[in-house]
């Protein structure tokens, strides 16, 4: 077809046109098949995705000390509290907190806090008992929580994430 | 642009090839009787240099990768093993890794020159685009390439600048897993780093052609910043003039590259990068290489995980729209009385972040962080359009010859 023709007619669509149409939404459908498997292969593998549960025995945590697990390739603070500690996050106003939750809402068990030791801010580790309320300080970015885990000031955005665990007996928990 | 001079196939295989592909004058036209200004000044020669830049840079890349490992286990002990076994190890990698720095310290020259100069005003707005494409894929490259040695630095600068992303709503923690390909920094991110480490840099080298075929469609900006009028009153061939003094330029960036390479090879390192990545421990104090540091400044001065991430990619991209936000018709800083002293203001902010960005992000360290913070986006969306409307220019000449017979022969 000329551009003299084209500009003669009217745009009227054409069974023609209908199949140009189709045929390249198809060639697109294809392309976009074929790209998928190349963008999807970045996604976490069978084997990182086969979750492992972590079991920790706590016995030999003494009141007062924090000890790390690994998990998903990740840290889990679990922390022993001392009754001082449990009081001081309970009273906590929520008017307070940045991302307000309470005390109870975060632990299954008062004297045992179990978080993930990941900086909600972009991903660092946070150092226990330091910090302005006694519970972690981030050294990348300045972020501090408190006895719960709980985001106080600093650039952070939410609280230490609680990851999901149970109490197998007294001493026992299992994460994952 | 049209050349000084023409090409002419000598021999009988020239001849026959020119008609075929005519690459010989293509090289004639592009990099012998291409006309360049006649009162360039050094602040010139660092295309060049970033050019001769890139070639050493995957020239020792190549090498290296012959004898590195991208495996969690083994990535930190196959550098060591370069180190300390590899034939001329020490030097290719301290060549490698300080080459690094040197190719930062060109770009970053090469930037403010052509700040100062207006080099990115009509007509070569999509000359000075492409540029901040290679400038945004060079920070790629030094970043994945930083996480390669497997040492604390690289494991933090990679979970750390992952998960800038998951500061994108809803879809921010899916789009963080899948560039790690798993829920922490692990053997998958660093496998994929090094893939695209050696992809990135190729990848450099077709923008850079752009870069340079843009250039050679406009012609250069000089120091006076007004446009060639007369090629042969205005202009010198490229060749002998500017690659002789491109390489007296890059001879002397060498002096400078060897000294950090033989004599402080660790000086711009961090000493946390020869302890083995530990994903349980954060070092203490964390910081990027130096040429990151004002953006990491302006990161951490924002108090909210998402603005601050906003602010960072926004400080980099703000630069893309420098040919729009500067309102002024003339491009030299030479005729531009108060641009003359606002950019060095601007340019004493941007090594003051860098300062602040290599500071704790604490008491006035933060409050200085924040001021020039501010002041940087300032300059660029509120001081560049005003100075551009109330600034009376001082009487530029006639035309590069003038500027010469004035005396103009150097603006450096």
């Amino acid at each position: 077809m000329t551009s003299k023709d084209a500009a003669a007619k009217p745009a009227e669509p054409s069974r023609r046109d209908i199949l140009y149409i189709a045929t390249g939404a198809a060639a697109a459908g294809a392309a976009a098949g074929m790209v998928w498997p190349l963008i999807a292969q970045m996604n976490p593998d069978a084997s990182t995705l086969a979750l492992a549960s972590t079991e920790v025995d706590v016995s030999a945590v003494p009141e007062g000390q924090i000890v790390t697990v690994k998990w998903r390739g990740k840290p889990v603070f679990v922390r022993h509290r001392t009754p001082a500690e449990i009081k001081a996050a309970e009273d906590v106003p929520l008017a307070d907190l940045p991302d307000p939750e309470p005390d109870s809402k975060r632990v299954q068990k008062p004297q045992w806090l179990v978080v993930i030791g990941v900086c909600t801010h972009l991903g660092c580790i946070p150092t226990g008992k330091e910090g302005e309320y006694n519970g972690w300080f981030c050294p990348c970015h300045g972020s501090v929580y408190d006895l719960s885990g709980r985001i106080r000031s600093g650039p952070a955005p939410t609280n230490l994430e609680v990851p999901p665990y149970a109490f197998l007996s007294e001493n026992k928990i299992k994460i994952g | 642009m049209e050349g000084h001079s023409q090409y002419t196939p000598k021999s009988g295989f020239a001849r026959w090839l020119e008609r075929r592909l005519p690459i010989l004058s293509f090289i004639h036209d592009s990099f012998v009787a291409y006309p360049t200004p006649k009162n360039l000044n050094y602040m010139w020669v660092f295309g060049a240099i970033l050019s001769f830049m890139l070639v050493a840079q995957i020239a020792t890349g190549v090498v290296l990768a012959m004898h590195y490992t991208a495996e969690t286990t083994l990535a930190f002990d196959s550098v060591e093993k370069i180190m300390r076994d590899v034939n001329w190890g020490t030097v290719l990698r301290y060549a490698h890794a300080n080459g690094a720095s040197m190719f930062f310290l060109a770009v970053y020259i090469h930037i403010f020159r052509g700040m100062y100069y207006g080099s990115y005003k009509e007509p070569r707005e999509v000359l000075w685009i492409l540029g901040v494409i290679i400038f945004m894929l060079m920070m790629a490259t030094g970043f994945l390439g930083y996480v390669l040695p497997w040492g604390q630095m690289s494991f933090w600068a990679a979970t750390v600048i992952t998960n800038l992303f998951s500061a994108i709503p809803v879809v921010g923690t899916s789009i963080t897993t899948w560039l790690l390909g798993g829920y922490s920094v692990d053997n998958p991110t660093l496998n994929r780093f090094y893939a695209l480490h050696y992809l990135v840099p190729f990848i450099i080298v077709a923008i850079v052609a752009l870069h340079v075929w843009a250039l050679h469609v406009t012609g250069q900006n000089n120091p006076s910043g007004i446009e060639v009028k007369d090629i042969k009153r205005d202009t010198v061939p490229f060749t002998p003039y500017a690659t002789l003094k491109d390489g007296v330029g890059i001879a002397a960036f060498l002096v400078v590259y060897a000294w950090l390479t033989f004599f402080v090879p660790n000086y711009l390192g961090h000493p946390d990068n020869y302890i083995e990545a530990n994903p349980l421990v954060t070092p203490p104090h964390i910081v990027p290489e130096w040429y990151f540091l004002p953006f990491y400044a302006i990161l951490r001065a924002i108090p909210n995980k998402l603005l601050g991430v906003i602010a960072l990619f926004s400080s980099i991209l703000i630069t893309a729209a420098l040919p729009w936000l500067d309102t002024s018709k003339v491009k030299s800083a030479v005729y531009r009385p108060l641009f003359r002293k606002e950019f060095w203001v601007f340019l004493a902010v941007c090594i003051g972040l860098g300062y602040l960005g290599a500071q704790p992000a604490e008491g006035a360290y933060l409050w200085f962080a924040r001021l020039f913070s501010a002041y940087y986006f300032l300059h660029f969306l509120v001081i560049l359009p005003v100075i551009g409307r109330i600034e009376q220019p001082e009487q530029a000449p006639e035309s590069i010859e003038a500027s010469i017979m004035r005396g103009e022969t150097s603006h450096v």
